[in-house]
Formats: C-alpha cells, structure tokens, sequence
C-alpha cells in the first residue's frame, strides 16, 4: 500500500520540484530586466517571499495574526471544489473543460439570489443563494452530459463551446435585466445577508468549511458509495460496465452533472464569499486553473486537497513575491505552467529519473486519468 | 504429424543466433533464468511454454525492446548487442506481433514501407520501386498479393502475411512470430505454415513462439520449453508426443482432453427462435436463428469467427437488441431484457474479449470479483460497499479458482491472461446459474488454465445449468459439447450429436456452411477479399 502511494506522489512531487528549478532559471534570467544584472539569490528571494505570504512568518504567529493562512484558505477553497469537480469527472471517464463556465454561470445564479434575498434572514438567504448556484452549475454540466450520452458529442468541445455562451449570457444580463441600477459600472445588486460569514481571521468565509468538507464527501461518493463504483466502472471501461449490467449513458450524465455542481459550488462560494456581487467581465481562469488541480492531484479527492493548498498557496503568496523580489505575481501562472507541462510529460519524466512504476512482474501500473481523448466506445 | 516437405531434422550448422545465459529480473519474478537458445539457420524453432512463462520477456531481449540483466547474444557467432527494435531489424532480426502493427487505411505498400521508405532525392516515395519489390518478394515465397489493396479490408490471414512481407522486406533473417495463429481458421493457419516452411527453405531462421501443442508438433524442427523462465527441455517433434509436450510445459501430467461423462439433459433451459440480430454497421449478422438449449448439456456453436457468432452471444446476453425473433429462458420471454435482470435470472456470460468487457484491467481482483454484483448483499448494503465482505470473497475465490497473484489487491492488468479469465470464472461461476453463455472462454490461454476452465465447465453442466459455447477452436468445441450447432455466414446450417460428429465434418462445414453457398475457402485466401 506504501509503495503505491509513493508511486502515486512521486511525479507530481517531482513535477512541482522541477517546475520550482525552471522557474528559478527563468528570474535569474529575466533579472537583468529589474536591476540591469544577473542577480542569483533572486529565486531564493521570491520564493522565500512565496511562503511568508502564504502562511506568515512566526513572528507574526506570536502576535495572533494568521491572515497570510487565511488568505492561502480563501484561495484554496474555490480551486480545491472546482477541482473537485474536474477530478470526478476524471473518474467517470470525462474532461470536463466546462468547469469555467458551470463556476461563472453559478456564481451569477448565487448573486441574483442573494440579490433578491439581501435583507432576508441569513439562515434563509446563504443556502438558498448557494443552492440556486448548485443548481445552475449542474444544469450546466447537464447539457455537455445529455449531448454526449443521446448524440455523441464529445464533451471537451461542448463544453469548450457552453463556457463560451456562459460569458455572454452573464454579459446580456448583468448589463440588462439583472443591473444594478444605483451602481456605476454594470453589476448585480449586492448580496447583503446571502453574504457567507466569516469564520475567522479577515475574511475566513464559511466557503473554506464547505470546501474542506467536500473533500471526504466525494472520496466518499467515489470510493464508497455503489454509485461511485459504478461512475468509476463508466470512466475505466464503459463496456464492461455495460456488460455488469450498469447504465454509462445514464451514468455520464449525472456524473456530468455532479461535476457541473461542484463547479457551480465553487462560483457560489467565491461570489457569496468574497465578492458580495457578480461584476460584468469577472475575470477569473479558476475553472481552468482547476484543470491543472485535478491533474496534478491525480483525481484523487486528497490530492485534489494536497495540490488546491498549494496553488491556493502561490496565488496568497504571490503579492509579498512581487514586494520583496520584484518578481510580477503572473510568476505564479508560469509556475502553474511548468508544473502541467511535466505532469503531461510523465514519460519522459519516467525514462529521465528512472522511475518504474510498481506493477508485478514488470507490468506497469499505468494511471489513466481519462479515456475520453480516446473516443466513445459504444456496442 | 512430420511433412513430408520438411527435411526430417535441418542439418546441423554453425548456429545463426546464440542466446546464452539470459536473464531478466522484474521486481519480484525472474522472467528469464539463464535462458540458452540456439537458433540455426533454416530451420523453425518453436518456443513453447505456458503464458508467463518468460517467452515473450526473452524474445523483447532479442527485439531490443528489454535489456537482459546478464547473458548475452551471438549473430553468426559474434555477439552483438542489441539496442532497440531499428537496431534488430538492422541485424536482420524481426517480429511478426500477435497483435498487428499494422495501419488499416494504409494500403499494403504503404504498410510496408512505414519506417523503411525507399525514396527518390530523398523526398519523394518511390512507390513503383516498392511496389514492384513487394510483388517479388510475394512471387517468391508463394503468394501473389496486391499492394494497393488497403490492408483494413484484408482478411486477418492477409493481414498476417502482409507483417511477414513487412519483415521480408527489411532483409529480415531471423523471424520471430509471436502466437501467430491465435487469430486464424484452420485453413489460413495452414496457408501460413506453408509460407513459413518455404522461408525455412530459403535459408531463413524462424522462431515461432506457440502454447498450442498441435501446432507446435506440426510446424517446428526442434522445440524449445519454457516453464517458469528457464529452459525445462529441447525436443524434436519425431522423438515427442503432445503429452510429453505438456507435461514438460505445465510441470506436471496434464489431461488434454477433460472427461466430461454422460450428459443430462432435462427441460429446455433457453430457447431461441427465428432470431435475427444485425452488426453495428447495419447488416444482418445472425439471420434466424432457432435452437433450444437443455439445462444440463453444452451446445456448442463451431463457426470461423465473425460469422455472427458476436451478434448472437450479444443478443442473447442482453447487450444488442434483437431485430426479431424470439429468446426465452425458463418460461420467461427475455429478447428485451438487459443485463441486469438477466444476471438476477441466473444468466452468466463469459465474455470473448475479456479485456473489453469481462475486466476493468486498472482495477484490483476485489472490485473486479463483484463487478456484476456490488449492488448487492453481502457486497453492499444500502448503497453502501461493505468492502469487508467484498475482500471476503475475493480471498475465497483467489484460493477456490487458483488465482495465482500475490494478493486480492493485485490489478487485473498485472495478471496474466490466464489469471485474468480465472478472475472472470471465477466471478460468473460462483452461484446458482441457469444458463451459462462461454464465449470463446480459452482464447490465448496455456494448457493449464485450458484444462481448469473446462473442467469448471462441466462441473456446471453436471449440476444442471444450459451452457451454450461459441468458439472459433473447433477442437474445443468437439471436446466439450454435447451437441454441436454449425454457423455459417449468420445462419446454424447443421445441427450434431457431439459423441459421433467428426472434426473433418464438422470442418468442412465451419469452412463451406454443408451444401449452401460458395465454397469460402478459396474466398478466403484469395487477396483482396474482407475478412
């Protein structure tokens, strides 16, 4: 059992390493740019700088002051559910691109909600704004779902093409029917009570409970439930799952739209959490940010936790980054990069460090993340 | 057995390859324990022994594609070392896959050339030049094949022959076939040999690897054992029988054919009426079927495969709708039911492609022994898995099937494939069943796992289930039905007494469907012609 947990962590742990190494090559690099030489302790000053804004500095500790933790949670929370979400469908044998969208379309659906609801009770307002952004998400990944299972379509394209028509649907109604008609530029009204509480710290949202709860709720559902069994038997092969009797159309749909609603969780707690209202062009790339979560942590719910923490972590930390180092916060995007680029290669990465993984009698055991690049089998 | 083509033992030469003291490790096995092998020129070495045991590890060692831990190899007594597949084609070493590497759209001249183009300026394909080539090199070893013909509408025997062209055209002269006749009909196995034995003339060496003793017996000059990654005997086929064969194979005496005792029949368990069943493309692969099967006997369906064999069992298991047509069980009409419900009926089906339907390779034995019953109890209990009970069974079943692994949390994939159908037995076996649907249930597997399959299997008959077997083996078949049912081109054209039907009968009928239609024979071989 040990093995293969370390078989599991060891490439993306050595992802994440050599991504640090690459990142570190591209500053010393670029150095000349922000002091006009080559300055070698600049990546250990960024980084450094990355861990004292993502989780303070003891001192700081000593004095109670735990935001730089709390902002790290606040990042994490919307990125550990979205991923959630890429990562189930992962298990049930779709990419489901779609998550930027179902996350928008929902946050949207949340701040309309608690619009209406911005000065009932908050016992009334936060669950019914944070369903409404459920709800809307799981239609949103519904419809990818009913595509594939009745046309075919595969989803990567449908779902390309609904974040697409997710962006312009929320453009229509924030500029018309849903304005807010006493703010300056185009927005929904504010939330008011729908707003979640803050638990702790600045701004520690309730979304943070949320998030960390969904962690044991969908390794439940995968792993312990009959129908996770089932959405796994879907997404490592469909055929046999047919042949066992089970319903892959039926089973990809709601796996679609479980996924859709995680997503759609998401936006409700990012819109509801920090926000307080959907602005017109929110931009965000959390949905796709949550690709690369879901990849670098194997689908796996813990590893979904372990890799939200840390982009959650780089996003907290990226301000002191550009403070104390001078290196601009996109850094963490390159970052974000590097790290799936080695992740996708992890053949080569494989052949490079020698790595075999643990079968028996030479056989590799080979993680399919998904098949669904491989086309629909269907008898 | 010997042909009369064959010189009687190839005269003895300075060896072509050499392999000496090979051995391979993996975490845990020793694929290859100080294997020797010597190959001489002209002749055709069969490689025998069951899945596993380390034939295929040894011939990636010589196709470059492993790295032995010790030992080494000798061409024509220089020893060589081997790097990758480019570098053993360019010793002249080449490997005919069980599984083509080959490209359906892509016409037979363009297969061949892949990797090899013969070009003009270095830019442009000379295809005249290859095609001509191919065409000779055809002319010479027997078979006139047309190198325009895309390779996807070749029958599997062309398809064979267009890989063994592949390695000709590379100067390729040493020839190693992996299980080459797992995926051809009587009639093209032995249009194959017939190639292979004019290579053999021509000086080529061939290593022809094989679990089938028959075979084996009948194509090779000498024949070299495997059994658990050593070399356990070296024989020539005039001075051994199947029996001796197996035995060194297996390790102990093995019983080739299982007894199976009287069969009897009671009520009619299925039965199937006028039943027509079209392909995924739309065309009508079983036209109207009718037969009964008795709880308590075995129906056996011979038929080349692809004779709507698939559609049939598919229908019949609730994965393909029927177009018309009638299937009961019991007193039960069951033409549209589904898999679930026929599983809860007693219907037990082991599929022919295991790895397509049968198992979900990536996931352990555990989940894979329960795949058509986690929904119930004692494997889950309101929608909840109780993987107590799940590992339960999983250890009874590894111990009562003899499922050799490591342990219940070993995945499927990392067995062999002899393991991975006893996993599938295992699981369709283990309860009361009504019907019982085989489909092709020994496809690849050694004689060992051969032997406990039918052996299970009549256990089931005599306990009184209806089996109903497809299998493109005649020679299973023969050997456990009790009576035969003959498909020919989508239609049961005879139906036999399993104790008095004869192979060359029912041969002759698998190949020509009795007095129906045009011989198919010549069909077959003829190039050209879909499968």
């Amino acid at each position: 059992m040990s093995t293969r947990i370390r078989d599991t962590l060891v490439v993306p742990l050595l992802a994440i390493g050599l991504a640090l190494i690459v990142g570190a090559v591209i500053m010393v690099l670029s150095s000349p740019l922000i002091d006009g030489s080559f300055d070698v302790r600049i990546p250990f000053q960024a980084y450094a700088a990355l861990i004292k804004g993502s989780l303070g500095t003891p001192e700081q500790w000593v004095d109670g002051n735990f935001n730089a933790i709390v902002q790290t949670l606040v990042e994490t929370a919307p990125l550990l559910l979205a991923g959630l979400a890429v990562g189930l469908g992962f298990k049930g044998g779709l990419f489901n691109i779609g998550a930027q969208g179902q996350f928008l379309l929902a946050g949207l659906a949340a701040a309309f909600v608690g619009g209406l609801l911005a000065s009932s009770s908050p016992f009334v307002a936060v669950p019914a704004a944070l369903l409404a952004g459920l709800l809307v998400g799981a239609a949103w990944g519904f419809i990818p779902g009913a595509l594939k299972a009745f046309t075919g379509a595969h989803e990567v394209v449908t779902t390309i093409m609904l974040n697409y028509i997710a962006v312009f649907i929320i453009a229509y109604l924030i500029t018309g029917p849903l304005r807010d008609p006493t703010a300056s530029f185009a927005r929904t009204i504010s939330v008011g009570n729908a707003s979640l509480p803050v638990l702790f710290g600045r701004n520690g949202h309730l979304g943070i409970l949320i998030a960390a709860l969904a962690v044991p709720a969908v390794w439940w559902l995968l792993y312990r439930s009959t129908l996770g069994f089932e959405i796994r038997a879907v997404g490592a092969n469909p055929d046999a799952a047919r042949y066992a009797g089970m319903h892959p159309k039926f089973l990809l749909i709601l796996t679609m739209s479980l996924s859709g609603l995680l997503a759609g969780l998401a936006g409700g707690v990012q819109i509801l959490g920090l926000t307080g209202y959907m602005p017109i062009g929110y931009s965000t790339s959390l949905g796709f940010d949550a690709i690369a979560v879901a990849l670098l942590g194997r689908a796996h719910p813990v590893g979904i936790l372990l890799a939200a923490l840390l982009f959650g972590a780089m996003r907290a930390g990226a301000g002191q980054m550009q403070v104390d180092a001078h290196i601009p916060v996109q850094m963490i995007d390159l970052l974000q990069g590097i790290i799936l680029f080695f992740l996708a290669a992890e053949v080569v990465l494989r052949k490079w460090f020698r790595i075999r993984s643990t079968g028996v009698g030479g056989v590799p055991a080979e993680t399919t993340v998904t098949r669904s690049y491989g086309g629909q089998t269907s008898i | 057995m010997a042909d009369p083509i064959l010189p009687d033992i190839a005269p003895v030469s300075a060896p072509a390859l050499e392999m000496r003291g090979i051995t391979k490790r993996y975490p845990g096995v020793v694929a290859n324990d100080h294997i020797d092998l010597t190959i001489r020129p002209g002749e055709i070495h069969a490689l025998l022994g069951e899945n596993g045991a380390g034939k295929s590890t040894l011939m990636n060692i010589l196709y470059g594609l492993a790295r032995p831990d010790e030992g080494e190899i000798l061409l024509d007594g220089e020893q060589i070392h081997i790097s990758g597949p480019t570098d053993a084609i360019h010793h002249g070493i080449n490997m005919v896959h069980q599984h083509f590497m080959l490209i359906p759209v892509l016409t037979v001249a363009e297969n061949i050339l892949l990797g090899e183009e013969t070009t003009r300026g270095r830019i442009f394909l000379d295809r005249r030049e290859a095609r001509q080539r191919i065409r000779d090199l055809g002319t010479r070893f027997g078979f006139d094949i047309d190198p325009d013909e895309k390779v996807g509408r070749l029958s599997v025997g062309w398809q064979q022959r267009v890989e063994i062209l592949k390695a000709l055209y590379r100067d390729a002269r040493i020839l190693v076939l992996d299980e080459p006749t797992a995926v051809l009909t009587p009639q093209e196995t032995q249009e194959v040999f017939l190639v292979l034995r004019r290579l053999a003339q021509q000086g080529h060496s061939i290593v022809f690897i094989s679990h089938k003793l028959y075979e084996v017996m009948e194509i090779a000059d000498r024949i070299t054992v495997i059994r658990r990654g050593k070399v356990v005997g070296e024989r020539i086929p005039a001075q051994t029988d199947e029996d001796d064969l197996a035995e060194l194979m297996v390790g102990r005496e093995v019983q080739l054919t299982v007894p199976r005792g009287e069969s009897h029949p009671a009520e009619v368990m299925l039965s199937v009426q006028d039943l027509v069943v079209k392909s995924d493309r739309g065309r009508v692969a079983v036209e109207g079927a009718t037969f009964d099967v008795r709880a308590g006997e075995i129906l056996g369906i011979a038929g080349v495969a692809g004779n709507g064999q698939d559609e049939l069992v598919q229908a019949i298991t609730g994965l393909r709708r029927p177009t018309s047509g009638s299937i009961r069980l019991g007193d039960r009409d069951v033409t549209m039911t589904g898999p679930r419900d026929l599983h809860e009926m007693g219907v037990a089906f082991v599929p022919a492609d295991r790895h397509r339907f049968g198992v979900v390779l990536s996931w352990p034995i555990t989940d894979n022994l329960v795949l058509t019953d986690y929904y119930a109890q004692p494997y889950s209990h309101h929608k909840v898995r109780n993987d107590t009970a799940i590992r339960a069974r999983a250890v009874e079943a590894i111990e009562q099937f003899d499922i050799r692994t490591p342990g219940p949390d070993v995945t499927v994939g990392a067995l062999s494939g002899g393991n991975q159908q006893k996993v599938v037995v295992a699981r369709e076996f283990d309860r009361e069943l009504s019907l019982l649907v085989l489909d092709q249930p020994t496809r690849g597997l050694d004689v060992g796992s051969v032997e406990f399959i039918h052996r299970q299997a009549i256990a089931k008959r005599d306990a009184g289930t209806a089996i109903l077997l497809v299998s493109a083996e005649l020679d299973e078949v023969m050997e456990l039905s009790d009576r035969i049912a003959v498909m020919y081109r989508g239609k049961l054209v005879a139906f036999l007494d399993g104790r008095t039907a004869h192979k060359d009968e029912v041969g002759l009928l698998m190949a020509t469907g009795g007095a129906q239609g045009p011989a198919p024979a010549t069909a077959a071989s003829a190039p050209g012609k879909p499968a």
